[in-house]
């Protein structure tokens, strides 16, 4: 399984990647397989921001349905248009195509509480 | 937890293993959409060994069997399988089975495992007739082939050619080893269920044999995940989540099944007084085009107001639309009408359908 250095990680298996103050979020490699084929991403069309560690939407697998959580706060730019018709782009590629939303981070600082690749592959047992 | 005896296969394939009735089960090798679309379209094949087999002995089998079942078993001859289920005396359902008539003093009842002990117990509760209730599920090892390519590699492994009508078996070989071949299956498609007795070098070899016939077809193995899926595709009810001791085989579309006029069986006085009174609800097949994923135990609702529950709900894989089956009151349990599942405090608009979801 694949846990990008460049990456940092939430304990609820989310990824954020930043450039400057923007954020990338998606699911990890391992939340991927644990869900399985993935169906359907479900995010309000009325979401403007996200809230640390609160929900920004949910994921729907053939199996089990799973909530996303976001890693930072910040407003919400863009919502990959691709998983409208293809969600299982996150099941192929969950660190490049299968991103989730990109946001504009609130506070860089809150980058400080998340997880490095070294630490998540510890904690999940990988 | 128990593993049937195809376990180590599994774990060298890399399956994702689940908890399931008591057993340590392949939830899904690859993917579950992969592995659907294999037994829809070619063949696939699955480890079902946690399945029950409850066989009855004695001259009164055939009247023990009518007396515990819905069904009419005396319709049976040699060689033939009959759905059907077993109720209690307020018509709610202890299990859903397969009756297979071996002889006419012997049958083997086909159940599920999560109702395995309950149901032999139920059925030795039950004995007046004097007969011998055995259960020998962990004699048995049973594994499913099913999909359009199924007969041609469940014929290459058989020691003689056969012509199997839908629901009935014989007694053959499968790479030498004595086996119940049965034209059943949960999945709607042509398929043949293999029951054999032996170990877990007798699986292996079994299956083995099995998938070199099927290399040619692309043949997959599939877990519970797939069959589910195929199961939900077709309408065929799952006990625990669309039946269950608190619903009745009428509301539940077993009418087909529940044959009054068959003298006498366990729920039949309470069922009939049921069927006079009316259905106050009905197990209706909803489907809907908005993306949305139904799931056993939401709401159903029509302007607002609840109006049943969703017991099983999928994405179809073939279909790519969200499919369900629940329990929705009679009065708007029509085909035709309007409905909305009730998904995280949003009602996404459905429409009651008919069976099968895939038209086969």
């Amino acid at each position: 399984m694949n846990f990008p250095e460049n990456l940092k990680y939430t304990k609820d298996h989310e990824w954020i990647k930043t450039e400057d103050n923007i954020g990338i979020i998606g699911i990890t490699d391992y939340a991927q397989s644990e869900l399985g084929d993935i169906v359907y991403v479900d995010i309000s069309s009325e979401l403007t921001d996200v809230i640390k560690g609160e929900s920004f939407g949910t994921i729907e697998a053939v199996k089990t349905v799973s909530e996303m959580y976001a890693p930072c706060s910040g407003k919400l730019l863009e919502i990959n248009p691709k998983l409208n018709d293809e969600p299982q782009l996150i099941n192929t590629d969950p660190y490049g195509e299968g991103w989730i939303i990109k946001i504009e981070l609130k506070d860089k600082n809150e980058l400080n509480d998340l997880l490095d690749a070294k630490v998540y592959r510890e904690q999940i047992g990988q | 937890m128990k593993k049937t005896k195809f376990y180590s296969v599994h774990e060298k394939l890399g399956a994702k293993i689940v908890d399931f009735a008591g057993f340590k089960m392949p939830v899904q090798y690859s993917s579950i959409i992969a592995e659907h679309k294999a037994v829809r379209n070619s063949v696939g094949v699955f480890d079902v060994s946690h399945m029950g087999e409850i066989f009855i002995r004695g001259s009164k089998a055939l009247d023990f069997v009518q007396h515990i079942t819905v069904n009419d078993a005396s319709v049976l001859y040699d060689g033939r399988v009959q759905y059907s289920a077993m109720c209690y005396p307020d018509g709610g359902i202890v299990d859903d089975l397969l009756v297979y008539r071996i002889n006419e003093k012997e049958f083997m009842l086909v159940v599920n495992a999560s109702n395995k002990d309950k149901d032999f117990n139920w059925m030795k509760e039950n004995n007046n007739l004097d007969v011998e209730v055995t259960d020998e599920s962990d004699d048995y090892s049973l594994l499913a082939v099913q999909g359009p390519n199924s007969k041609a590699v469940v014929e290459a492994v058989c020691d003689k050619p056969f012509e199997l009508e839908y629901y009935h078996f014989f007694s053959g070989k499968i790479a030498g080893i004595d086996a119940i071949i049965s034209r059943t299956g949960y999945t709607g498609e042509l398929g043949y269920e293999l029951y054999f007795k032996g170990n877990e070098s007798t699986a292996e070899k079994i299956w083995n044999v099995v998938f070199e016939a099927g290399e040619k077809f692309d043949i997959k193995p599939a877990g519970l995940g797939a069959r589910d899926s195929l199961r939900l595709e077709m309408g065929f009810c799952l006990y625990g989540n669309d039946i269950d001791q608190t619903t009745n085989p009428l509301e539940a579309g077993l009418g087909w099944i529940t044959k009054f006029k068959k003298n006498e069986f366990i729920g039949k006085e309470t069922l009939l007084k049921i069927k006079s009174s009316g259905l106050k609800r009905r197990l209706v097949p909803m489907i809907s085009e908005e993306k949305a994923f139904p799931r056993h135990g939401y709401e159903l609702t029509v302007n607002k107001r609840k109006v049943g529950t969703i017991t099983s709900g999928t994405v179809s894989p073939v279909l790519d639309k969200a499919i369900a089956l629940g329990y929705v009151s009679t009065e708007y349990a029509n085909e035709g009408n309007q409905i909305n599942f009730l998904i995280r405090g949003k009602e996404i608009p459905a429409v009651i359908t008919k069976l099968p979801f895939v038209k086969k």
